[in-house]
């Protein structure tokens, strides 16, 4: 499949824009061409430019081969940025495989029918057009127009991402979204990180106390949103510290900004933990089913914003000693007696400051001598035609041949035979919804084979203590369990529990999350 | 002979192109082991303490005068422009602008010929790779330092640079968007903020396009150049300098980079010892050289 290059998304400003500095006809009213009203006019030229991507996927869905025109895909693409923004943490973001597996229930939601093979399509489809691979630059670009201050209209790009993608700690590529798709996705999340928390948390209280749940789960899901974005802020400034120690500001900006962020773990820590207190008082004691799932996810968000603010606090206590370490690398070496260029300071700050036909000139100059040289190559027809003409060598590089090994057969001293795994393996292979007796299983078993009942009871015994963490590991769809309820096994040869044998079955995408998320604690 | 490769001088001999010494003929001998010598200065990866010949040859042009200029002759005939020779670097040579030798853009990478942001983007990776080993002044200058970088180390410190100029830009309120007809007025920054730091391909490779990948591609040319030596896989790929690397940056490319900035008429400020400080910023800091909170 070909998805048709989504470089440039035009937004057709022109055509509203392009107007104005024209006459208008008489009596019309006549917008001034201030640059304060132009400069709120391209603000929001460009927030609209950002869902453009969005509504042009549901434009282009006509053009992939094939009956696509059911699937909801805008919203496929916003779920998918949701999914994109819970994911990213400190180091990590979303991995790419993982994201297109939890869009999956939601794409198959829109069309049960369709076949899964179609649905995995759709999501990839969507995923990457987001990132709009196929494009240099991977991102997008929206023209749009603005006047001069001699007044003279110009036309102007602007470039932006909605999903980047950027180097994993592992040495992958994970997803991270852009401040721009955030914006698309909450709205108007411009605004100070800190006092809009705060808002939203008096509002999830007072939503509580009032038993209003459904509010209360979008505020504490818009809350989580804050939080995320207030630790990618402090990400980038510990980052910038790691880097160099000067490029930051040590005496101020950055302590105040440590401080801050200390307190305000801390108060976030007491608040969300007696939200949590009460949100779980609600859960119990709510009657309506409802009510009760909705604080149950409640409880995770909130779950979720503490985990969160626990990781950023362990990196705040960090900062200080790697600050330290990195002063003593940088600050304490011996003075030197000359002094040289200042590559960054001298050359590189300004040279990226400059417009950049005209820095193209000094990283020119500094291309054509830092690369040293390259001895070219200098071919005489004669051996030109030789080494043409040449057989290939035969690979001589795959070692002395291997001795036949001597093997020894074992003997097959397994109780029993394939067949007998098979035919139990099958018996035991039960619907998730149909439990069954062990006593039903026995005698099902025996029928077949008088031997077949003890490998049944065996099976049926490991599973009452099932191997939940290999499961979970290997990401295994379902899982056989079994329970006791207190029933007397009634048995010719078997004594004990008759216990209740069933399949259950797991959450694949979930556990994938869980893993990449804590890959050294498993959990059921 | 033509002397085409006037723009350096060797810094510890005078007047190239002497075709004799003045102790005595050359024979064909001399100007074999001269030639000799020089080849094995365009064999960077080669050191002399490695080579026997090569050391001996080292060792005769540090005594002999009159080889040493007839060894210089043969370099700058070619079109060489020799760095230093010393017991730590070899015979380090470079080639001139116009030289057989020199390393082509077009060649470099395809993409840049025709692509003016490209071209760019990949003369800026060399540029920050050489900025990221050689952070202050004095590591450029002193000649034991060795410079540790990583692939994602440079990219992302020339992204924060980006993102300080677009910090600084937004404050004083300007619209940064270039005009559709003038795409070369773009600031420098955008075009670097606009490119991908990396991406997924089919085939598991790094994306040739992307950020990362065209500084990937910069170190990986510069340790075949023998500029660099790969240490380790983190971080993308570690690297140190080498001796030839920082000669190479401090004597030819740092110097006609800064002419042709001074040509472009930006005059950048340096007091000797700036280091990666914001230049527009203020840092009582720095100045009482304590870049920690008193």
């Amino acid at each position: 499949m070909a998805p048709p290059n989504l470089s440039v998304v035009t937004t057709h400003v022109t055509a509203a824009g392009g107007a104005a500095p024209g006459p208008r006809a008489p009596g019309g009213p006549r917008t001034a061409p201030g640059p304060a009203a132009d400069e709120g006019l391209a603000r929001r030229l460009r927030a609209l430019a950002c869902t453009a991507p969005l509504h042009d996927l549901d434009a282009r869905k006509a053009n992939l081969a094939g009956e696509y025109g059911v699937y909801a895909m805008a919203e496929i693409a916003l779920a998918a940025i949701d999914l994109v923004t819970l994911a990213m943490d400190f180091d990590t973001g979303a991995d790419h495989e993982q994201v297109v597996a939890r869009l999956l229930p939601r794409v198959a939601a829109q069309t049960p029918h369709r076949p899964a093979a179609e649905h995995e399509r759709v999501a990839r489809w969507v995923l990457e057009s987001l990132i709009n691979v196929g494009s240099v630059d991977r991102g997008f670009r929206a023209v749009y127009g603005t006047f001069a201050p001699d007044g003279s209209y110009v036309r102007r790009d602007y470039d932006f991402k909605l999903i980047e993608e950027v180097p994993a700690p592992g040495g992958g590529i994970c997803l991270r979204t852009t401040d721009e798709a955030v914006n698309v996705l909450v709205g108007a999340l411009d605004t100070d990180v800190t006092s809009a928390q705060i808002a939203a948390e008096v509002k999830l209280e007072v939503l509580i106390s009032r038993g209003r749940l459904a509010d209360a789960q979008l505020a504490a899901e818009q809350a989580r949103y804050r939080t995320v974005q207030y630790s990618e802020t402090l990400r980038r400034a510990l980052e910038a510290t790691r880097r160099n120690v000067r490029a930051v500001d040590w005496l101020r900006t950055v302590p105040d900004l440590i401080g801050e962020a200390l307190d305000h773990i801390a108060d976030r820590y007491r608040h969300e933990n007696a939200i949590l207190t009460n949100i779980r008082r609600a859960r119990d004691e709510a009657e309506d089913p409802e009510h009760k799932l909705r604080a149950a996810e409640l409880v995770d968000i909130v779950q979720d914003c503490i985990r969160r603010h626990t990781r950023l606090q362990s990196r705040l206590l960090e900062a200080g000693p790697l600050f330290r370490a990195e002063q003593d690398r940088q600050a304490f070496a011996p003075p030197s007696g000359r002094a040289g260029l200042d590559l960054y300071g001298q050359l590189l700050a300004p040279v990226l400051a400059l417009p950049v036909a005209r820095a193209g000139r000094v990283t020119d100059a500094f291309f054509a001598r830092a690369t040293g040289h390259r001895s070219p190559g200098a071919v005489r027809l004669a051996d030109l035609t030789e080494l043409l003409l040449t057989p290939p060598a035969p690979r001589e590089h795959l070692g002395a041949e291997l001795p036949e090994p001597d093997l020894v057969a074992t003997p097959d001293d397994s109780r029993f035979t394939e067949e007998q795994f098979g035919a139990a393996t099958e018996l035991l292979t039960l619907p998730p919804d149909a439990p069954r007796r062990l006593s039903g299983l026995l005698a099902e078993a025996r029928r077949r084979d008088p031997g077949l009942p003890y490998l049944v009871a065996l099976m049926a015994v490991h599973a009452a203590s099932p191997p939940v963490g290999t499961a979970y590991r290997q990401g295994e769809s379902r899982l056989l369990f079994a329970v006791d309820d207190g029933t007397e096994l009634a048995d010719p040869e078997f004594g004990g529990a008759d216990l209740i044998v069933a399949t259950a079955l797991l959450d694949t995408a979930a556990m994938a999350t869980a893993r990449a998320d804590h890959p050294e604690e498993p959990q059921p | 002979m033509t002397d085409h490769a006037g723009a350096g001088h060797p810094p510890h001999r005078t007047g190239p192109g002497a075709e004799g010494g003045s102790g005595g003929a050359v024979t064909p001998a001399d100007a074999a082991d001269a030639a000799r010598l020089v080849a094995f200065g365009l064999q960077p990866k080669l050191g002399p303490a490695r080579e026997p010949d090569y050391a001996a040859l080292l060792r005769r042009y540090l005594e002999d005068p009159p080889f040493a200029r007839l060894a210089d002759a043969v370099a700058t005939g070619l079109g060489l422009v020799v760095l230093e020779v010393s017991t730590r670097a070899g015979m380090a040579v470079t080639a001139g602008e116009d030289s057989v030798f020199a390393v082509r853009m077009g060649d470099y990478a395809r993409r840049a010929a025709a692509d003016s942001a490209d071209r760019f983007l990949h003369g800026l990776a060399h540029l920050a790779v050489a900025a990221m080993a050689f952070p202050r002044p004095e590591d450029l200058a002193d000649d034991g330092y060795l410079g540790r970088i990583t692939v994602n180390g440079v990219e992302s410190f020339v992204r924060q640079a980006c993102r300080r100029l677009e910090e600084r830009a937004a404050r004083q309120g300007e619209n940064t968007d270039p005009s559709s007809d003038a795409p070369g007025l773009e600031a420098a920054w955008r075009v670097y903020a606009r490119r991908s730091a990396t991406g997924a391909t089919k085939d598991a490779r790094r994306l040739a396009a992307s950020t990362t990948g065209i500084v990937g591609k910069a170190v990986s040319f510069l340790t075949d150049s023998g500029f660099l030596q790969r240490t380790g896989d983190e971080g993308g790929g570690s690297y140190r300098t080498t001796a030839r690397y920082q000669l190479q940056v401090r004597d030819l490319a740092g110097t006609a980079a800064m002419t042709e900035l001074l040509e472009l008429g930006v005059v950048p400020v340096a007091d000797g010892t700036a280091t990666l400080l914001p230049p527009e910023e203020p840092d009582p800091v720095a100045e009482s050289g304590l870049p920690y909170p008193v």
